[in-house]
């Protein structure tokens, strides 16, 4: 692993169940802070957009914001059911049926709720997306300058 | 000078989307208009395509935080309606369970409100005693978020005496833990400062506001909607935690307060529950209409519900406790500092998502 | 039933002296809600130290005005706006009026439809792990 990747997490509706699953994937118990990932609030610092939840309507606009606000490379990771295919809420007069409606998604974590393995495990291959993506941007072999 | 501040909906120290326009006059924050509809899913809509029985998996996931007590409170008032008498058993472990959501909320809450006031330590302590909770959880019913194990008619799962009578020996040594991290949140100077007399909402004004569970409790009015006896809790010996100042630390004292009562909850849960079947058989249509409340760990929740005699309800309706804390909310963050809003919006413990539904 | 639920009737024109009157009582208020039935039905229920009391209006559709509560109740106003965007009931003199943007949906006054015959299409997604072209 050569970087720290910093997540920006986006509720874009969901039930909670995965946004605190996220959370609690940085606290003691599973602790991805000790691989340097930080949850940061700033789309500008970000290298991961982690969203949840089907994405209605209203925050079709703020997905799209945070995520044209990113510097590039960037990964975006769809995590829980809700956020891969609407799930449960698929038939809902209002849900658009998962970001990929909106943005390109890289990589999808199922689960409802995703538990905290899986997107630890979510985390580690969309590293190896990311390297890739720079590695297509920039030309070079490591991220030295 | 008068400003407009645009809060949310994505925020550092929001855990989820809601907006808020702060109309702020230097540091005072004068006006606060909220806009909600981030999440909203439409998801009431959902009975006319899903049968009543199956509805209960996405009542769950109306909110991922108290989704068993979300789904209990579904099967209660369809139970009600088709007047099925579920066994005491299922009722103990109903009620066995929604504590322990209610404890693991508390402490979740607990974390999210240090992080919001700035003690990071302290909220990766709240969380680190949640997890063991949610292990209890996670080993009696198989999901750590989402249960699955109540329906219709009683519960899916059974917890053996012993491992009910281990889980409160359990919850007892955690007890020491908690007594610890709530000594952090109610004696520690800096916390203090911050929770003290800020955002004070006086009794007569938490109830014409029409706000619900800790919020209201902690402004000295005494109501929990565990007392209709829903449930187990008939056979249960507690009384309302309550506290009279009715600023953030007195929310939070009551919260603290709560987690006790929760563990000795489930003691008592542990020493009489009785023996027995733990689902019957539901046979029959719902019909009529009733109105199904209970108390989540944010308050009383509302399940209306209408049904017509056929496999889908007619109407459903979810008034979640956070729907009915927000006039009390922007009552104590009219005049509060700028600084103070994210613990503020943090007292009332806000679920965005089952606001919305 | 655990519970005794207190349901009455009442009509637009009498509904601001009820509620005064439950207020004056002392009864807190726990929710608006409405249904689509034939017509529409509201419901606004209180509570009195979990005395609980309902009263319902029936409306033949959502153009009937109704008054709105909230210069009783200030709080009333979160639900008067739900209503008005998701079931487009006509509320007169909301306390602070939204004007239908509470809630942005995707199609406005939803609740007021009558249910459709049910349908299932899937739509077609992409498999987990392909690679998505950037923009
Ligand atoms: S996948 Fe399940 S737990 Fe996650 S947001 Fe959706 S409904 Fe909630």
């Amino acid at each position: 692993m050569q970087k720290s990747p910093w997540i920006i997490h986006y509720d874009g509706s969901s039930c909670n169940g995965c946004d605190i699953e996220v959370l609690a994937a940085l606290t003691p118990m599973y602790d991805v802070e000790r691989f340097g990932v930080i949850n940061t609030g700033n789309p500008k610092h970000a290298d991961i957009f982690l969203i949840t939840g089907s994405v209605n309507e209203q925050n079709k606009a703020v997905i799209k914001n945070i995520y044209d606000q990113m510097p590039n490379p960037k990964v975006v990771m769809a995590v829980g059911i809700c956020a891969c295919t609407g799930g449960i809420f698929r038939e809902c007069y209002n849900v658009l049926g998962g970001p990929d409606k909106v943005i390109p998604v890289d990589l999808y974590v199922p689960g409802c709720a995703a538990r905290p393995e899986s997107i630890i495990d979510g985390v580690v291959k969309a590293l190896e997306l990311w390297e890739g993506k720079r590695r297509k941007r920039t030309g070079r072999e490591s991220i030295q300058t | 000078m008068r400003t407009i501040i645009p809060f949310g909906p994505q925020h550092p120290v929001l855990p989820e989307p809601i907006h808020l326009d702060l109309v702020v006059e230097d540091e005072t924050v004068v006006d606060v208009i909220p806009s909600i509809g981030f999440i909203h899913r439409g998801l009431e809509k959902l009975v006319e395509k899903k049968d009543f029985q199956e509805f209960v998996y996405v009542a769950e996931r109306i909110c991922g935080i108290c989704s068993f007590i979300h789904g209990m409170t579904y099967c209660h008032g369809v139970e009600q309606l088709m007047k099925i008498e579920v066994p005491p058993r299922a009722h103990y472990l109903r009620t066995v369970w929604s504590e322990l959501s209610r404890i693991h909320s508390h402490l979740l809450w607990l974390g999210l409100i240090a992080d919001a006031f700035g003690f990071e330590s302290l909220f990766m302590h709240s969380w680190r005693l949640r997890e063991k909770v949610l292990d209890i959880i996670e080993a009696t019913t198989g999901g750590r978020v989402i249960f699955g194990s109540c329906k219709i008619g009683g519960v899916r799962r059974d917890i053996e005496n012993g491992t009910l009578r281990e889980i409160a020996a359990k919850l007892r040594d955690y007890a020491v833990e908690y007594k610890d991290l709530g000594n952090v949140f109610l004696n520690d100077l800096t916390v203090k400062r911050r929770l003290c007399g800020v955002g004070v909402l006086s009794g007569p004004d938490a109830l014409g506001l029409g706000s619900v569970g800790p919020m209201l409790r902690a402004s000295g009015v005494a109501q929990d909607m565990r007392l209709l006896k829903y449930a187990a809790y008939g056979g249960i010996d507690f009384a309302p935690v309550t506290a009279e100042e009715g600023d953030s630390y007195a929310r939070c004292a009551v919260r603290i307060g709560e987690i006790f009562q929760s563990v000795e909850i489930i003691r008592q849960c542990s020493e009489k529950i009785p023996g027995g079947a733990i689902e019957i058989k539901v046979t029959g249509l719902p019909e009529g209409e009733f109105y199904a409340r209970t108390e989540q760990p944010r308050g009383e929740v509302i399940y209306y519900i209408k049904a017509n005699g056929t496999k889908n309800l007619e109407r459903l309706r979810v008034r979640t406790p956070t729907f009915a804390n927000i006039p009390p909310m922007l009552k104590i963050m009219t005049g509060c500092q700028l600084a103070d809003v994210p613990v503020l919006v943090l007292t009332i413990d806000p679920c965005i998502s089952c606001t919305e539904r | 039933m655990i519970e005794s639920q207190d349901f009455r009737e009442t009509t637009p024109e009498r509904l601001i002296g009820e509620v005064q009157g439950m207020r004056d009582a002392g009864y807190r208020l726990v929710q608006i809600g409405a249904t689509r039935t034939e017509g529409f039905e509201i419901n606004y229920s209180f509570d009195r130290n979990l005395e609980f009391v309902n009263f319902k209006i029936r409306l033949a559709d959502n153009t009937e005005a109704i008054p709105s509560i909230s210069g009783v109740y200030w709080s009333a106003f979160l639900y008067e706006n739900e209503l008005h965007d998701l079931f487009g009931l006509n509320i007169k003199n909301i306390h602070i009026d939204y004007q239908g943007h509470f809630y942005r949906v995707a199609r406005p006054a939803a609740f007021a439809e009558k249910p459709p015959p049910p349908k299932i299409k899937r739509a077609v997604k992409p498999t987990a792990g392909t690679e998505v072209k950037e923009t």
